[in-house]
C-alpha cells in the first residue's frame, strides 16, 4: 500500500562511516557527521578567504556581508562581556558561525535517490557535538576565572550582601545552577535540532503517506505539506536563534567569569 | 472523517517511525570519538584562521574606513575653514578698494573741482577786463561823439546867427547860448 514510503524520522540522524580511519585503537572514521563539519567549515573559510581577499574601503557585497556578522558578534561580545571580552572574540566569533553554518546546512533538501553517505546532515543535531562544544566553552569559563580572579572566582557560589545563614541554601544552588550550565547549553542546541528535524520529518511522512494513501486522503496530504512549509520556515529562525543562544550564553558565562570577583 | 483520516495516517508514520529507531543515534557512544576528533579539527582550524587571519582583517578594514571617514570631515572642515578665510580676504580687499577708489574720487573730485575754480577765476578776471576795457572805449568815444555834436551845434548855431545878423558871434556868446538852450 505504501508505494511512496520515506525513510524512518531517525534515519537522517544515523552516523555512517565513508572512510575507515583510526589513530592508535581510536576510531576516526570519515563519517556524514565528519563530511558536513568538513563542508561548513570549508564553505565559512571560502566564504571569509573572498571577503577578505582585497579588503577595500568601499566593501563589496561578501565583504560587506563579513563585516555585518563582523559587527554583530563584535557589538554582542562587547555589550555582554566589556571591554575584557575582546580576547574572547575570535572565540565566540567562530563559535556563532560554526554553529550557525551547521544549522543552517542542515536545512539543505537532500537530493532523492542519494546513497546515505551523501544525505544531508546537522552535525549540531549529535549531543556529542553540542556538548563538546558546551564543555570547551565551560573550561575557559573555569580557567580563565580562575586566571583572572584567583580563589575570588568561588565568590560566583557565594555572592556578597546575603545573610550568612542563607549561604547554607544559597551555595548548593549556585553550584547546581553552575554544574547544569554546559548540560543545559549542549541540549538546549542538540534538542532543538533534533526535534525540528524529526518535526519536518515527519511532517513530510505526513504528506508522503497520504499522497500514496490515494483518494481523499491524497487530497488531504495538503495539510501536513502546509506545515511542513511553516516548520521549515520555523527551522530557519531556530537555527539562526540556537546559533546566537549559544554565542550569548558563552559570552554571559565568560562575563561572570571575568567580573566573579566584583560580586 | 478527515481529521481522523490523519490521525490513522500520522499513528502509521509514527509506528514505522517507533519500528525503524533502534535507539536514539546520537546515544552511540561508538561514534562519538570520530566526532569529537573531526568537531577538533574543523573547529580548530576555523579559530586559527578566524582569530589570525580573517577577523583581524575584516577588523582592519572597518578601522581604515573609519579612519579615512574621520579624515575626510576633519580635512572638509579644514577646507571649510579655509573656504570661509578666504572669503573673508576677499571681503576685506573689496572693502579697502572701494575705500580706496572712493579715496581717489574724492581726491580727483576735489582736484578738478580746484582746477575749475582756478580756470572760472582767471577767465573772470580777463573777462572783467575786457568789459573794463570797452566800456571805458565805450566812455570816450561818447564823450568824442558829444564833443563833436556841440562843435557841429556851435559851428551850425554861428553859421545861422552870421546869416542873420550878418555878424559873427564870438564864440563866447554861442557857448553860452547853447547852454541856456540845452538848459
Amino acid at each position: 500500500m505504501n508505494t511512496f514510503r520515506a525513510a524512518g524520522p531517525m534515519d537522517q540522524f544515523e552516523i555512517v562511516r565513508i572512510v575507515d580511519l583510526s589513530v592508535g585503537s581510536i576510531d576516526v572514521s570519515l563519517t556524514n557527521s565528519a563530511l558536513w563539519m568538513l563542508i561548513c567549515t570549508g564553505a565559512i573559510i571560502a566564504f571569509f578567504f573572498t571577503a577578505t581577499r582585497r579588503a577595500a574601503i568601499i566593501p563589496n557585497r561578501v565583504q560587506s556581508t563579513a563585516e555585518v556578522l563582523y559587527e554583530f558578534v563584535s557589538d554582542l561580545v562587547r555589550d555582554t562581556i566589556g571591554p575584557e571580552g575582546r580576547k574572547f572574540f575570535p572565540y565566540v566569533f567562530t563559535l556563532f558561525l560554526w554553529i550557525l553554518i551547521a544549522n543552517l546546512f542542515g536545512m539543505i533538501p537532500t537530493l532523492p535517490g542519494l546513497p546515505h553517505e551523501a544525505h544531508t546532515f546537522t552535525t549540531t543535531s549529535h549531543l556529542a557535538v553540542t556538548l563538546a562544544l558546551s564543555m570547551l566553552t565551560i573550561t575557559i569559563v573555569i580557567v580563565y576565572g580562575f586566571w583572572k580572579n584567583g580563589i575570588k572566582f568561588l565568590k560566583l557560589f557565594a555572592p556578597s550582601g546575603v545573610p550568612p545563614a542563607m549561604y547554607i541554601l544559597l551555595v548548593p544552588i549556585e553550584l547546581v545552577s553552575f554544574l547544569s550550565r554546559p548540560l543545559s547549553l549542549a541540549i538546549r542546541l542538540f534538542a532543538n535540532m533534533f526535534a525540528g528535524h524529526i518535526i519536518l520529518k515527519l511532517f513530510a511522512g505526513f504528506v508522503v503517506s497520504l499522497v500514496g494513501a490515494g483518494g481523499v486522503l491524497s487530497v488531504m496530504g495538503l495539510l501536513p505539506f502546509i506545515g511542513a512549509i511553516a516548520v521549515t520556515a520555523l527551522e530557519f529562525l531556530v537555527a539562526f536563534l540556537q546559533a546566537y543562544v549559544f554565542a550569548i550564553l558563552t559570552c554571559i558565562y565568560l562575563s561572570d567569569a571575568a567580573h566573579a570577583a566584583d560580586h | 472523517m478527515s481529521l481522523s483520516a490523519v490521525i490513522v495516517a500520522a499513528a502509521a508514520a509514527a509506528e514505522d517511525a517507533a519500528a525503524e529507531s533502534g535507539g536514539l543515534p546520537q546515544l552511540d557512544m561508538s561514534t562519538w570519538p570520530s566526532q569529537l576528533f573531526w568537531l577538533a579539527v574543523t573547529f580548530g582550524i576555523l579559530y586559527w584562521l578566524m582569530a589570525g587571519r580573517f577577523l583581524p582583517a575584516i577588523g582592519g578594514a572597518i578601522e581604515e574606513r573609519r579612519g579615512r571617514i574621520a579624515d575626510d570631515l576633519d580635512q572638509a572642515s579644514e577646507f571649510r575653514g579655509q573656504a570661509e578665510a578666504a572669503e573673508d580676504a576677499y571681503n576685506q580687499s573689496l572693502a579697502d578698494a572701494k575705500a580706496k577708489a572712493q579715496g581717489i574720487a574724492a581726491d580727483t573730485r576735489a582736484e578738478v573741482d580746484a582746477e575749475i575754480a582756478e580756470m572760472q577765476a582767471e577767465t573772470d578776471a580777463k573777462l572783467q577786463g575786457q568789459l573794463e576795457a570797452a566800456e571805458a572805449r565805450i566812455g570816450e568815444m561818447k564823450e568824442e561823439a558829444t564833443a563833436k555834436v556841440e562843435e557841429a551845434a556851435a559851428d551850425a548855431t554861428r553859421a545861422i546867427v552870421e546869416r542873420l545878423i550878418d555878424e559873427a558871434p564870438t564864440d563866447d556868446a554861442v557857448a553860452r547860448a547853447m547852454t541856456n538852450i540845452a538848459r
